[in-house]
């Protein structure tokens, strides 16, 4: 479903990431680790088409289409889509016309005929249902003065509504208690299914608790240089990321 | 044109005169003598340069620089009309064709015991005394040379009387047209809308114009707001890329009053609001949004003044603009507070989107406070559309320019829904979302 080969890119001239490589089949979900600094949301941004970052060599191929040339709105039409790490506040949209206009900017994308709002409305309805997210929320402007886990709780909200083969998920859990946490989780675990994948970007092991991965990678200085199964992430819970930052300089 | 070139403020007031040598007894009444003066202040002020501060932003050059017919005839039907896409409501509209009222074209719904309405000639043939006393009255200190040229010249326009404890419930709707489809024509409307004591009214002014020569409009419009009256008064901008529009409100306001206004502008070439509010009275409440959306190369300037002069009241003011292309943006808000006008508070917020590197906006908030205990705030922001939002939107799916056109109605919709008038509201809505969907 997604092959990244080679990627690099790069910030204001500073190279981030320095050859990414990794294979993610339809069904799999894989947790990218990694201390700060080490390019996890870069990669998670450079995925979603965030045009800050120049990409500088590389591939990354998506259900058999390259990507990297596409435009962001085309790639989460082609169903990519980022859970942000900072959810962005946007006055005066509501959350609700936000999503209806994305759901038919998607539906024009590949040709369909637009959903009417009462179609649109009951959908909307049970994917809210899903994620507990309260009805009141839809209405007010998108994230405007939501708290940080109403916020998290819309990405994956919008996540369920618009039905990405490829979710990605920055650090979903940063600033969420333990309840937050487990909601978010569930509406995460309630997507997958055998032709979805999903990429969990996170500092810590806790969120894998919940969203129990297929495959782990380290990220450390722009590379994936430890790849394993669910297993790593307790080994990185418990001794930290020390002792592969050593492994890595002691080959470098 | 003949070689022989006569710049427009010769023509202006050699035609003064020459109508004065015909209006023989009239000529010695009070209203005459006040137009006089307005003609001779004129003549001593000049058209503005950018020397003047209250117009260093703005040059009135290009306006002046050529002859408009202030007498143009039209042959405008209601057909031409339906080209302006005007929305219909049930309302009272009167259409004033290059300045001068239509009666054909204009209705009236409301009934003559709760307003009163007449082309302002009518109402100076059945009471000249009436009118004496409000013309003039509130902008005859203005030393301004377009409001002394209104004056001057104030022929037609409104007359709108509002009896005491009278609510009227259908709006009033003001339709100004330049019909410049064969010439350059001018248009000097003067309105007097009078608000009785506990009566409430909500206007629109509204400025079209049919075709692409030149349109020059100075208007003034003078509304006195009478104890625990309430007026709300709307101006709609929609003109051509050739209108030339100079307009001043003023507004008095008495004890527990409220007005509300929105200056909304969207087309024209050179466009310059003076709206200016004396808060003459205890626990006023006065609001004033604003709204601007040139390109190209139009160019809109709008000068706000809150004066308060007795304790107690309140004014709030939020004006936002977005400027395209080689577009020129000017505010300038006044907070006058006298020394008598203690517990006053003002508030005051200019708000911009710049999107080319080629547009400009020159905002200058202007607090002048002689009471010691009061609140005012003032702020202006500039900037450019949010690179963090437009991403969000588009990791959606969400298309650039549909995203682009969101952010940008959104960012009009905090002075949109302020509108009350439902059938201008949505005209504006519908509007917006077609300039947007434009670029």
């Amino acid at each position: 479903m997604l092959s990244i080969n080679e990627l690099r890119a790069s910030i204001e001239g500073k190279e981030i990431l320095k050859g990414i490589n990794l294979e993610i089949k339809p069904g799999e979900v894989h947790a990218i680790m990694g201390p700060n600094g080490s390019g996890k949301s870069t990669l998670a941004s450079v995925l979603a088409g965030r045009e800050e970052y120049e990409v500088t060599g590389g591939t990354v191929v998506f259900d058999g289409k390259e990507i990297l040339d596409m435009a962001p709105e085309d790639r989460a039409a082609e169903g990519i889509f980022l859970a942000f790490q900072y959810p962005v506040e946007i006055p005066g949209v509501t959350t609700i016309n936000f999503l209806k206009t994305a759901v038919n900017e998607i539906r024009k994308y590949k040709g369909e005929s637009p959903l009417d709002a009462a179609q649109f409305l009951k959908m909307v309805r049970e994917k809210a249902k899903l994620v507990s997210m309260n009805d009141s929320l839809l209405k007010r402007a998108l994230n405007e003065g939501f708290s940080g886990g109403e916020k998290k709780r819309n990405e994956i909200f919008q996540m369920a509504v618009l039905e990405p083969k490829l979710a990605i998920l920055d650090e979903t859990d940063s600033g969420l208690d333990i309840d937050a946490l487990r909601i978010v989780a569930e509406g995460v675990n309630s997507l997958r299914s055998p032709d979805r994948s999903a990429i969990v970007v996170t500092h810590y092991q806790r969120l894998l608790d919940y969203i129990v991965p297929d495959y782990v990678h380290v990220l450390y200085k722009g590379r994936i240089v430890k790849s394993g199964t669910k297993e790593l992430a307790f080994e990185l819970e418990e001794k930290g990321y020390d002792w592969i930052k050593a492994e890595v300089e002691a080959i470098g | 044109m003949s070689n022989e070139t006569i710049d427009l403020k010769t023509r202006l007031v050699t035609d003064f005169y020459a109508r004065e040598s015909v209006m023989n007894g009239e000529a010695s009444s009070a209203f005459h003598q006040k137009k006089r003066a307005a003609l001779a202040e004129f003549d001593k002020l000049g058209f503005p340069t950018t020397r003047n501060e209250e117009w260093k932003y703005s040059n009135v050059k290009d306006l002046t620089s050529v002859l408009y017919n202030f007498n143009a005839d039209s042959s405008i039907t209601s057909a031409d009309l339906e080209d302006l896409k005007i929305p219909s409501q049930e309302a009272n509209i009167l259409y004033f064709i290059n300045g001068h009222y239509n009666a054909a074209l204009s209705v009236f719904v409301s009934a003559s015991s709760q307003i009163i309405i007449d082309s302002l000639q009518e109402a100076y043939k059945k009471d000249p005394v009436l009118i004496n006393t409000y013309f003039n009255e509130l902008v005859k200190d203005e030393n301004d040379a377009f409001t002394a040229l209104n004056t001057a010249f104030a022929q037609d326009g409104v007359f709108i009387h509002i009896p005491d404890n009278q609510t009227v419930e259908h709006p009033v709707i003001l339709r100004f047209i330049s019909d410049a489809r064969v010439q350059n024509v001018g248009s000097q409307p003067r309105n007097i809308i009078a608000v009785g004591r506990n009566a409430h009214v909500k206007l629109a002014e509204a400025y079209r114009t049919l075709g692409n020569e030149r349109s020059f409009t100075n208007t003034v419009t003078e509304i006195f707001v009478s104890e625990d009256a309430g007026v709300e008064y709307y101006k709609v901008q929609n003109e051509s890329e050739n209108a030339y529009h100079i307009g001043t409100t003023k507004v008095k306001m008495l004890d527990r009053s409220q007005f509300y206004s929105g200056t909304v502008t969207l087309n024209g070439r050179f466009t310059r609001n003076n709206l200016n509010i004396i808060l003459d009275g205890e626990r006023c409440e006065a609001h004033m949004y604003g709204l601007y959306f040139p390109d190209g190369v139009q160019h809109v300037d709008n000068h706000t003044v809150a004066d308060h002069r007795k304790p107690n009241s309140e004014s709030n003011e939020l004006y936002k603009g977005i400027l395209r292309d080689r577009s020129k943006g000017v505010f300038n808000g006044k907070i006058f507070v006298r020394p008598d006008a203690q517990k006053t508070n003002a508030f005051q917020s200019c708000k911009n989107i710049v999107l080319s590197t080629d547009a400009t906006m020159n905002t200058k908030p202007q607090l002048e406070i002689f009471a010691d205990d009061v609140k005012c705030s003032h702020g202006t922001t500039t900037g450019q559309i949010d690179e963090e939002a437009l991403f969000y939107m588009r990791s959606r799916g969400i298309s650039q320019s549909e995203a682009m056109a969101l952010l940008m109605f959104a960012f009009c919709a905090d002075v949109i829904s302020q509108i009350r008038i439902d059938s201008v509201r949505e005209y504006l809505e519908g509007v917006i979302a077609e300039k947007l969907a434009s670029k």
